[in-house]
């Protein structure tokens, strides 16, 4: 049997991020896929080492810009377990509210990138609308649309007022009901499924072998979180609860992520229920980091981060090992891409929510050529410049 | 059963040491002979979740990290086992868990700790024509 090499990268099809998959395909059915990756390696866990402690927490910000929470909560989690402290309750609120509100863009940034995917533009269009207001909202209670540098280890770094407490409250119910017409649109419509169900699907078995997590292994019945199994920040005193499905299709997928939006919804009203009208401290002062190790987890929007750290009572970690949950949850490509069309796999690997690092050129359409061409970083840097100087003598 | 005891018992004397520094945190190690058994017990036998394994460079031996979680208990369960200085190597769990390779091959490009018997240990986040020998996460 002779084999077509098909090339998926190095830049991504979907999220022109860079990687790069090799497909074996036999026709149009893929056979075999190998992964190549490292091409926006940062060596972030050697650059650790030479940080100071609290320098870690914005170092590890910058892992990614859509977990840009999830990486210094699973930090500080990480060094407040070696520590064996605790952090102001005030503290653990907000660490929960800023968590869920990046559960809830990222999700709603999936879901407008899968409908673009599949050629439903209308969903992408309409989704990131609804996304908006809340980057909005995270300007408002962070100072950043992302990267927000709000966690320290200890607790956190600003508060949140009575002001913003209103806003955000008005923010989550128009996005209640947005949300709850774009999951019915979703559920119901007939081309929808047809491209979605039983494609990708992953066994409970599978996600066991490649320790696959979050909405991943939730979507093939696997009922795994972090907040509910580990609880920290403020998920102990909550209502709320896991979602799961049992097919393991993208379907699957997709619906959990849906549902995941009402339940972050739930935890921050609850969470703004009990800050209202109250004041408190946010910050248990650390001095001194002794030698020892520690381990923290945090149920990221991808699923579980992890980090290790180990301390020999100097200023910085001696060792600092931390693993993304995209680092489980793509090599499940390996089961689920494999018998599946090409024209399928694009789908495939999105459905995971893969996260590497975003990219260094940019490409432009001239409306004047009517063509496409790659435009470097130095580039716009210039473009950007010349701008300042036009600006400066007119 | 509460998760230390059956770990105890279900490990027997292949435990070395036996730590609970934290609430939910337990390090176990282990000869490095013993590995595969282990890792097996833990995470066939005991029904674990495989998390992530770490290398670490000392300044006297290298050091492998093994995380399981035990998401009904919430526990991590790290196994630790310790390599020598001068010829790093230890039994690759590929056979037990497909999903292991891929640290693995990252642990060997930044450590040159070798794994034994993973039939695919070749660069994945390093080019393919780094210089051998050359190990950029080891202290110097």
């Amino acid at each position: 049997m002779k084999k077509i090499i098909v090339p998926l990268g190095p830049d991504h099809p979907l999220f022109e991020e860079p990687e790069f998959f090799i497909l074996h395909c036999d026709g149009e059915n893929v056979v075999d896929v190998e992964w190549q990756a490292g091409y926006n390696h940062r060596g972030i866990e050697k650059i650790s080492e030479t940080k100071h402690w609290d320098q870690v927490t914005f170092l590890v910000e910058r892992i990614c810009g859509i977990c840009s929470n999830s990486h210094p909560v699973a930090y500080a989690n990480a060094v407040e377990n070696l520590l064996g402290i605790d952090i102001p309750e005030r503290a653990k609120y907000i660490r929960t509210i800023i968590s869920e509100m990046e559960r809830l863009h990222s999700h709603l940034l999936w879901a407008g990138l899968a409908g673009h995917f599949l050629g439903y533009n209308t969903v992408f269009m309409w989704v990131w609308k609804y996304r908006e207001p809340l980057l909005d909202m995270m300007e408002m209670l962070t100072g950043n649309r992302n990267n927000y540098s709000m966690i320290k280890i200890g607790g956190v770094r600003r508060d949140i007022n009575d002001e913003q407490i209103k806003a955000l409250r008005k923010t989550l119910d128009t996005l209640k009901t947005q949300n709850e017409m774009l999951t019915k649109v979703v559920l119901d419509d007939p081309v929808l499924q047809a491209r979605l169900v039983n494609v990708g699907v992953l066994t409970k078995k599978d996600i066991k072998d490649y320790g696959a997590v979050g909405p991943v292994a939730r979507a093939s019945g696997v009922d795994i979180d972090v907040r509910r199994d580990n609880p920290y920040a403020a998920y102990s005193f909550i209502d709320w609860k896991v979602i799961t499905r049992e097919n393991g299709d993208v379907f699957d997928k997709a619906v959990v992520r849906l549902l995941e939006c009402f339940e972050s919804i739930k935890i921050i009203q609850q969470c703004l229920d009990r800050i209202e009208n109250k004041k408190g401290e946010i910050l248990n002062e650390v001095k001194e980091i002794p030698p020892g190790e520690g381990i923290g987890r945090h149920e990221a929007l991808r699923g579980e981060v992890f980090h290790y750290v180990r301390s020999d009572g100097t200023s910085s970690p001696i060792r600092h090992k931390i693993r993304a949950p995209s680092y489980v949850n793509v090599p499940t490509f390996k089961k689920s891409c494999i018998g599946q069309t090409i024209s399928d796999v694009a789908i495939i690997l999105a459905g995971v929510d893969p996260c590497y690092c975003c990219t260094e050129r940019v490409s432009v359409y001239d409306a004047n050529t009517r063509k496409k061409k790659n435009v470097t970083w130095t580039e716009i840097v210039r473009k950007s410049q010349e701008k300042t100087k036009k600006l400066k003598k007119s | 059963m509460k998760l230390n005891v059956l770990l105890k018992e279900n490990l027997g004397n292949m435990v070395k040491k036996f730590e609970e520094p934290a609430d939910k945190r337990i390090y176990i190690t282990i000869d490095r002979n013993n590995l595969l058994k282990c890792a097996e017990i833990i995470f066939k036998n005991l029904d674990a979740r495989y998390v992530i394994a770490s290398g670490i460079h000392n300044e006297n031996n290298f050091e492998m990290l093994y995380h399981f979680s035990f998401d009904k208990d919430g526990v991590i369960v790290s196994l630790r086992v310790y390599l020598d200085k001068e010829k790093p190597e230890v039994e690759s769990l590929v056979s037990l868990i497909p999903g292991i390779e891929y640290i693995e091959r990252e642990t060997w490009e930044f450590f040159g700790i070798k794994f034994l018997n993973n039939p695919n240990l070749k660069h994945f986040l390093l080019p393919e024509d780094w210089p051998e020998g050359d190990y950029p996460v080891r202290k110097k």
